[in-house]
């Protein structure tokens, strides 16, 4: 939600006072270190992620001023094994997962947007009831693992595949679709269906693709559910070997022993363990650094607009 | 919602009233004349009732059916007692509040609420003011590409999983990490931070701030946003300093939101986040680490102890749901909303 306050202009207004060099300063260093709380560990995860064995041993460990451009920890990564395999799952579930939870997201929504539509109240009560009610761990996990879905990641992706928030949201955007335009389209013979994917969803585009991104952003960082319902090492997703190898101090496979890549261009290299572990995390946190900005721009056309004028 | 349906009382299907007219009863008719009306609704409305389907089936299996499960609470639950899970849960034994005086003479049981109570207040004071201080601050920059800019970066770890931050938090903080290298190699001890019992709540609390402090900001923007700038200026002309102007307009102005916010904060409050706990728990040591919802957790999954696990759930959920309540009557008390409206 990037908030735009109406015509600011970058001027101090006439009747304030001017700021003091005092608070101008701690301002200043206030926001500064609040960004570099931010900047400072991805900038030295990153820069160690890319560094050679050399350079981390001069470095002592981690390295803050970039030497060289080594890939190899990421030639490693992607080349398979454990954690190529946990890229892939993670990658699955969370395209699965939004695929699943969009198209029943915005099928419900559309279903509950019309105001005078048989039974619309109870039910949008039944899905914000969900809300108030939580159904707890255990009985959610007899259920689930009751349903066969242990080491299934079905059981990654159906429990939370609908959030009543996001339904609502959607909802009331859909609401405000001009009703003339739906109208128009019945009297020319279109159905509900059809109705929905060439009228409504064309003109909902950006809140579609926000809360689509939503649900992708939470599917990529599932962990709990993995904890619960995924115990085969083939089954990882990604943030479950993250947890391994930087909190349980697990060492990444492909280290040491003969595990020599090729790197066009660089010669052979085996990449150390730490670089390995540190592209584990810039893996892990890519996804949410592509989604975010564009999140960002739909928020303002997307979300905020629906909410005003909801 | 009101105007722009007129279509639809136009519609063909709304025409009748003819036939009716010749049936006596009053009574009678207008039930008559619902049903029609009803099948009539239905004929017109069945797409949009089939599209809600299979939300409404997947909410019902993966929550409500759950939440009735939450039985399981008054009954010594044997998994082995059947041949699935669902099965078990009907030969298993119904022991009324056995599970939950299992659960009151448990010491850990009361060491994880207390820490999720201790965890909870700590937030409260030295979390909740962040984001808002945080606003103003930032509301206060002058360029707008600085401020954009600053944003875009305090709130970005938001997007970030409880595993990731912690992770960074290891990597910066922990015994192996940059804040350690940098301090042993100007011939310290490094600072024992991550695994350090006594400070655990300081250290949660600082990943909590870490990752949502920006994210928090977002809404108290919106809230100054909104706030007139004339009041500003007329409180300067009557003298007002800028501190007295934030007192007296800005603070007010943010009042709503603040309180609206503290309420959703209590009724959530037992949630205290079960990821970053489960993740540390191992790690600084059950006595700090410990909250309900790791207990449930270890109780119920772990130890497969599930009637115990579900009562502590159980609980947690009324000592959540009391929260919310008092929060909301205070609110009213002072005046304001809260969540819903005082009938």
């Amino acid at each position: 939600m990037t908030v735009v306050a109406p015509r600011r202009t970058s001027r101090r207004p006439v009747w304030a006072e001017k700021p003091s060099v005092l608070g101008q300063l701690g301002k200043g260093t206030i926001l500064t270190l609040v960004t570099a709380a931010v900047l400072v560990p991805l900038w030295v995860v990153l820069v160690t992620s890319l560094s050679s064995a050399e350079t981390i041993n001069e470095a002592g460990g981690y390295v803050i001023v970039p030497r060289e451009f080594d890939p190899s920890a990421y030639v490693v990564i992607f080349s398979g094994g454990l954690i190529g395999r946990a890229v892939w799952i993670s990658t699955l579930i969370t395209f699965i997962g939004t695929a699943i939870s969009l198209t029943l997201t915005v099928l419900a929504a559309y279903g509950l947007s019309r105001s005078n539509s048989v039974a619309h109240r109870p039910l949008l009560f039944y899905f914000l009831l969900t809300f108030l009610i939580y159904p707890g761990m255990i009985p959610s996990y007899l259920v689930v693992t009751g349903l066969g879905l242990k080491n299934n990641l079905l059981a990654l992706t159906l429990p939370t595949a609908i959030q009543a928030f996001n339904l609502v949201v959607l909802r009331a955007f859909f609401m405000n679709i001009p009703a003339e335009l739906l109208d128009s389209a019945r009297i020319d013979g279109a159905g509900e269906f059809r109705i929905l994917t060439r009228i409504v969803l064309p003109l909902s585009k950006a809140v579609v693709a926000v809360i689509g991104l939503f649900y992708a952003v939470g599917y990529w960082n599932a962990f709990f559910n993995a904890i619960l319902y995924i115990d085969r090492n083939d089954l990882q997703p990604l943030q479950r070997l993250l947890q391994g190898y930087i909190l349980l101090g697990q060492a990444p496979p492909n280290v040491g022993g003969g595990a020599v890549v090729h790197i066009p261009g660089i010669g052979y290299s085996a990449p150390p363990s730490l670089a390995i572990k540190m592209a584990v995390v810039i893996v892990t946190v890519i996804p949410a650094l592509i989604v975010y900005p564009f999140i960002q721009r739909h928020f303002t056309k997307g979300v905020i607009i629906g909410a005003v004028k909801g | 919602m009101s105007a722009p349906n007129a279509v639809e009382v136009a519609g063909p299907d709304d025409a009748p009233a003819q036939p009716l007219a010749e049936i006596p009863a009053t009574r009678h008719r207008r039930h008559r004349r619902n049903r029609r009306n009803l099948r009539d609704r239905l004929r017109r409305d069945w797409p949009l009732l089939l599209m809600v389907v299979p939300a409404f089936l997947l909410v019902l299996v993966f929550h409500y059916v759950p939440t009735l499960g939450n039985v399981v609470a008054f009954q010594d639950y044997n998994p082995f007692a059947g041949d699935s899970p669902l099965e078990a849960f009907l030969y298993s034994e119904w022991i009324g509040f056995g599970n939950f005086e299992a659960l009151f003479k448990d010491p850990s049981f009361w060491d994880s609420l207390r820490n999720t109570l201790a965890i909870l207040v700590f937030q409260l004071v030295f979390y909740f003011p962040l984001p808002i201080v945080l606003a103003l601050l930032l509301h206060s920059v002058l360029s707008p590409r600085l401020r954009s800019f600053i944003q875009s970066v305090v709130y970005l770890p938001h997007f970030f999983s409880w595993v990731l931050v912690v992770s960074f938090f290891q990597l910066m903080l922990g015994g192996a990490g940059l804040l350690a290298q940098v301090v042993r190699d100007a011939g310290y001890t490094p600072p024992d931070i991550m695994t350090n019992p006594d400070a655990f709540i300081v250290l949660v609390t600082s990943q909590a701030v870490w990752k949502d402090a920006g994210w928090g900001m977002i809404i108290f923007l919106a809230a100054l946003a909104a706030i007139d700038p004339t009041l500003y200026e007329a409180a300067a002309a009557d003298g007002a300093g800028r501190w007295r102007r934030l007192w007296h307009i800005t603070l007010p102005g943010l009042r709503s939101v603040i309180i609206l916010l503290l309420i959703l904060r209590l009724g959530d409050a037992l949630n205290v986040g079960f990821e970053q706990f489960i993740l540390q728990r191992d790690a600084v040591g059950r006595q700090a680490a410990e909250v309900l919802d790791t207990y449930v957790y270890y109780r119920g999954v772990v130890v497969q102890q599930y009637g115990i696990g579900a009562a502590a759930g159980l609980f947690k959920a009324a000592v959540g749901l009391v929260l919310i309540l008092a929060a909301n009557k205070i609110a009213h008390r002072f005046g304001e909303q809260g969540i819903y409206q005082k009938s």
